[in-house]
């Protein structure tokens, strides 16, 4: 029985292995090597020299659409974390009048799906003249409704022994907040901070809306240029690919944990 | 409560409160409105034409097939993603050594972009011609090679399409029925075993299935949200320069050429189906969350 368990998982670890094993043969690869007609797992050699190519290809904007990705996935993090995590304690901690309100309407936000409100808001950013910028790639996703709840709840839940040491302490509410609130939640900004960065790094459909001069692609909207127009060498495009999973991959493996706790944090308390 | 409250209040809120306000609730109010007028290449447009989008919307074949297409997705994937990754978490949760090593293999995908992976299974596993992976080893047991994105009859894209979703998204769906499983408390199956029942099929249809009800009901409630969202893929495995075939259209690809896509922008017929897509996910969810609830 407990051979067979470990013989049913190892078969299923090896195809879920399969694809970036793929991503790296065919990256490493010559064209004919990928395209002969008996098709080996192991081509003979690495073609390490590909890497070359690929970056001198001036046709293919690869380093610079990294660079955006890079850029855009960062301010999105930092700055998501930031908004959020103020409205989030502010609406927990502060007493106010109408905050329930105000709560309410970050509530009603969660109701409405993310993916449908692209067309809209590509109708303000364009007015506000934001297309093939990166204002108009940041700024719209900085507003999450579902992180700012989650905080909320987190932040409910922070000690209250802790807040009012700091308030006899004199600290004021920023004061509060910023020396005694985030350095006891690291773990928990860490866990929502890793979602953030891997949502932004792979999102599509609005960098493919927004970023629609060469200059502004992030490396998933020159990805798929490049793979609906077919208009490259496959192994260049292969290794483009590897490239593009490589910060992710190290994020992934390095923190983990965090990523574990923010998808159970996101995904049940919902 | 004091008025430096109510000023600290809006000191941390505020910020978040208008981009909420600027890129939420005007963009959706805005849409709304023009959805009830002739919109072609313009936002501000002034020609009101009442419902007469929405009508076209729901009379239009293409957008109605869309909606009914990606329901019968949705009925497939979502108790295909719900089995399978409840099958693999239960194998994960009872095995000791290398549970970490296992877990990490099905969870890695989701690091994975949906780009990245529709060029791995266009290119590479499910190429029409001979030295695709898959139609290499169809043909050591003689199969002639399948075109499987080019194939309508049978339409064989639906292989490439849900055998990537599930790939990618398992992991996630895993890693939240472990979470739930690792919260079901230790003597409950030993008060079951004491009392007769069979490690097995047993227990896990009266406790673990069971204790496991709110991860289940958020598994199958966020996976039909994004089958009904889907994009990326499709977008990416079926699109080509010249723009999208006819079938498998999801919603969200027929609103992006519809409004955005190509030549013309027409907000308003982009406006109402995406009015119209917000309200069936919203029914749906409402319809599932009963149900399963109840």
């Amino acid at each position: 029985m407990k051979v067979l368990r470990y013989l049913a998982l190892s078969v299923a670890a090896v195809v879920f292995l399969l694809p970036f094993y793929l991503i790296v043969r065919n990256g490493l690869a010559t064209e004919a090597e990928i395209t002969a007609r008996d098709w080996r797992f192991f081509p003979d050699q690495p073609h390490w020299e590909n890497f070359g190519e690929l970056f001198g290809d001036p046709a293919v904007p690869i380093l610079r659409s990294v660079l955006n990705s890079t850029v855009v996935a960062v301010l999105q993090t930092a700055g998501q974390l930031l908004l959020c995590s103020l409205a989030g304690y502010g609406l927990a901690r502060i007493p106010y009048r109408h905050a329930d309100k105000v709560f309410y309407a970050v509530l009603a936000t969660l109701m409405i799906p993310a993916a449908v409100t692209f067309v809209p808001t590509f109708v303000v950013v364009s007015a506000l003249g934001w297309v093939s910028d990166l204002r108009g790639l940041v700024i719209p996703g900085l507003f999450s409704g579902f992180t700012a709840f989650l905080f909320r709840q987190y932040f409910r839940t922070f000690p209250r022994e802790l807040e009012e040491a700091a308030r006899i302490d004199g600290l004021g509410h920023w004061g509060t907040y910023w020396r005694i609130v985030v350095p006891n939640s690291r773990g928990f900004f860490a866990a929502l901070g890793v979602i953030a960065f891997m949502t932004s790094w792979n999102q599509f459909l609005w960098p493919l809306v927004i970023a629609q001069d060469q200059g502004s692609w992030t490396v998933q909207v020159a990805l798929s240029v490049f793979l609906t127009a077919q208009s490259i060498n496959v192994h260049e495009l292969f290794l483009a690919a590897a490239v593009s999973i490589t910060p992710l991959v190290v994020v992934f493996l390095v923190l983990q944990r965090f990523l574990v706790r923010g998808v159970v944090e996101s995904g049940i308390k919902e | 409560m004091r008025r430096s409250d109510t000023r600290a209040f809006w000191l941390f809120v505020g910020p978040f409160a208008v981009g909420l306000l600027a890129f939420v609730y005007v963009p959706i109010g805005w849409s709304a409105a023009l959805s009830f007028f002739d919109a072609r290449n313009t936002v501000t447009p002034t020609d009101f034409v009442g419902l007469a989008n929405y009508a076209d919307m729901l009379t239009d074949g293409p957008f109605l097939r869309s909606l009914g297409t990606f329901s019968a997705f949705a009925l497939f994937i979502v108790p295909t993603t719900f089995v399978l990754s409840l099958g693999l978490a239960l194998l994960v949760n009872r095995i000791t050594v290398m549970q970490a090593f296992f877990r990490s293999v099905f969870f890695l995908p989701a690091a994975c972009s949906y780009v990245v992976a529709s060029l791995v299974w266009k290119l590479s596993i499910f190429n029409g011609v001979r030295y695709g992976l898959a139609n290499t080893v169809l043909g050591w047991f003689g199969v002639d090679p399948i075109a499987w994105v080019g194939s309508t009859d049978p339409p064989w894209y639906w292989v490439v399409l849900v055998t990537l979703r599930l790939w990618l998204q398992l992991g996630f769906y895993l890693i939240l029925f472990i979470a739930g499983l690792q919260r079901i408390p230790k003597h409950l199956y030993e008060a079951a075993w004491i009392d007769g029942a069979k490690p097995g099929w047993q227990t896990l249809r009266y406790i673990t299935l069971p204790q496991l009800r709110t991860t289940s009901v958020a598994v199958l409630l966020l996976n039909l949200i994004a089958a009904y969202q889907a994009f990326d893929e499709f977008y990416n495995v079926l699109g080509t320069a010249q723009g999208y075939p006819p079938f498998a259209r999801p919603p969200l690809v027929y609103l992006y050429y519809t409004s955005l896509g190509s030549g013309e922008q027409d907000f308003g017929h982009g406006g109402a189906g995406a009015v119209l897509l917000a309200l069936v996910i919203a029914a749906v969810t409402l319809v599932q969350g009963k149900a399963i609830t109840r």
